[in-house]
């Protein structure tokens, strides 16, 4: 109480001396007793500063300490990034794969095309009866190597035609690993607003604090892991590495 | 015969649909997961069941072991074709009574090869 009524007397005595000072034009003076005025104030801005500063901190290292942040900062965003650089590089596989088939068919349907042509012209001038016998000869050998080539050729045509199909299967590979990468940042993005959230919550003091529970509500986990990307922590489980793997595993369970 | 081919990707579908052709099995149909291909089974008529593992509501593993609890499909084979490949998932669908298993990127050999086996089996 005296001390609150000796600040007062103070403040009033400077608040004279001020007002003495502006009148006589000692701006100096003045702007010195300006400060002095203002010391209790920043001091206790200071206080809640140093306060909230506290405040923030704890509730860093609440969070910090049940929060799936730090694993997922850790390990599951590196992890991401290697999926990531996986899909980019099956992409790319499946795409030279299927460029691959396409740049050799191309040639054997060009000459297909070419040689059926040929022999259209040759036919049709042997049905207008123009054809010398000479050849005529030659059109039945032409058409002999003919059958047995375009039944070869068409032949290859298919099995590069199925090797097109067979290299569409990175989309529903690489599919599940984006999903899969949507997830993780769904989930950080989850874990970010909870942090906000309960940063909010701990400054505004009169509402109290939030309890840290640092956890997203797990929908029912899946049994599933989509496919194994080399360079995660997919690769350091007990996998198989190929379809013989699975059939001398399933071999062993008797089947 | 007619075959049930269940996977969420719709192009991983088309595939099988197009290498079951191939094996001369022109009798298909599709579903997009486990909720929807179980109801398809339950009205009957199917003979085969080709399935992925990892699809959104009901998973493959799920919908197997629906199958097995079924009276009327206990019996129908169950082919897994999928990109999971850690072990115990292989044992657990081993155990779910699965009749092959499949790990996705996988050949037509392959899946000729694990079909043929499937029906020497049955027929034997």
């Amino acid at each position: 109480m005296d001390s609150d009524e000796d600040n007062l007397n103070f403040q009033l005595h400077l608040a004279q001396q001020l007002v003495g000072y502006l009148e006589a034009g000692l701006v100096d003076d003045a702007a010195t007793v300006i400060r002095q005025l203002r010391v209790p104030y920043e001091r206790e801005l200071f206080e809640e500063l140093g306060k909230l500063t506290r405040d923030l901190h704890e509730t860093l290292n609440s969070f910090r300490g049940d929060s799936r942040l730090a694993e997922l900062t850790q390990d599951d965003i590196p992890d991401a990034k290697e999926r990531l650089n996986y899909v980019v590089t099956m992409t790319e596989q499946a795409t030279h794969r299927t460029l691959n088939a396409l740049d050799e068919a191309m040639p054997i349907a060009e000459s297909l095309q070419a040689r059926a042509h040929g022999l259209t012209g040759t036919w049709q001038r042997f049905r207008q009866r123009e054809l010398t016998v000479s050849e005529f000869r030659n059109m039945a050998t032409e058409m002999d190597t003919f059958f047995i080539a375009s039944s070869e050729e068409t032949e290859r045509l298919r099995t590069l035609m199925s090797e097109v199909m067979m290299a569409q299967d990175f989309q529903d590979l690489t599919g599940q690993i984006i999903r899969r990468v949507i997830r993780l940042v769904h989930e950080v993005e989850e874990n970010l607003v909870g942090l906000i959230r309960l940063s909010s919550a701990r400054m505004d003091s009169s509402k109290g604090v939030a309890k840290a529970t640092g956890k997203t509500p797990h929908e029912e986990l899946p049994t599933s892991h989509g496919p194994i990307v080399p360079n995660t922590h997919d690769a350091t489980g007990d996998v198989v590495s190929g379809q013989d793997d699975v059939d001398a595993l399933l071999s062993s369970l008797g089947f | 015969m007619k075959i049930l081919i269940v996977d969420d990707f719709s192009t991983m579908r088309r595939i099988i649909k197009n290498l079951l052709r191939e094996l001369g099995f022109n009798n298909t149909m599709e579903a997009d997961d486990g909720s929807t291909a179980l109801p398809m089974l339950k009205n009957g008529g199917f003979d085969f069941l080709v399935t992925d593992w990892n699809m959104p509501n009901m998973e493959g593993i799920d919908l197997l072991r629906a199958v097995r609890a079924d009276p009327a499909l206990k019996n129908l084979p169950v082919l897994m074709v999928t990109a999971e490949a850690k072990r115990d998932q292989i044992v657990e669908a081993a155990q779910a009574g699965v009749n092959g298993y499949i790990v996705k990127p996988f050949t037509a050999e392959t899946l000729k090869e694990k079909i043929d086996k499937i029906f020497e089996r049955i027929d034997g």
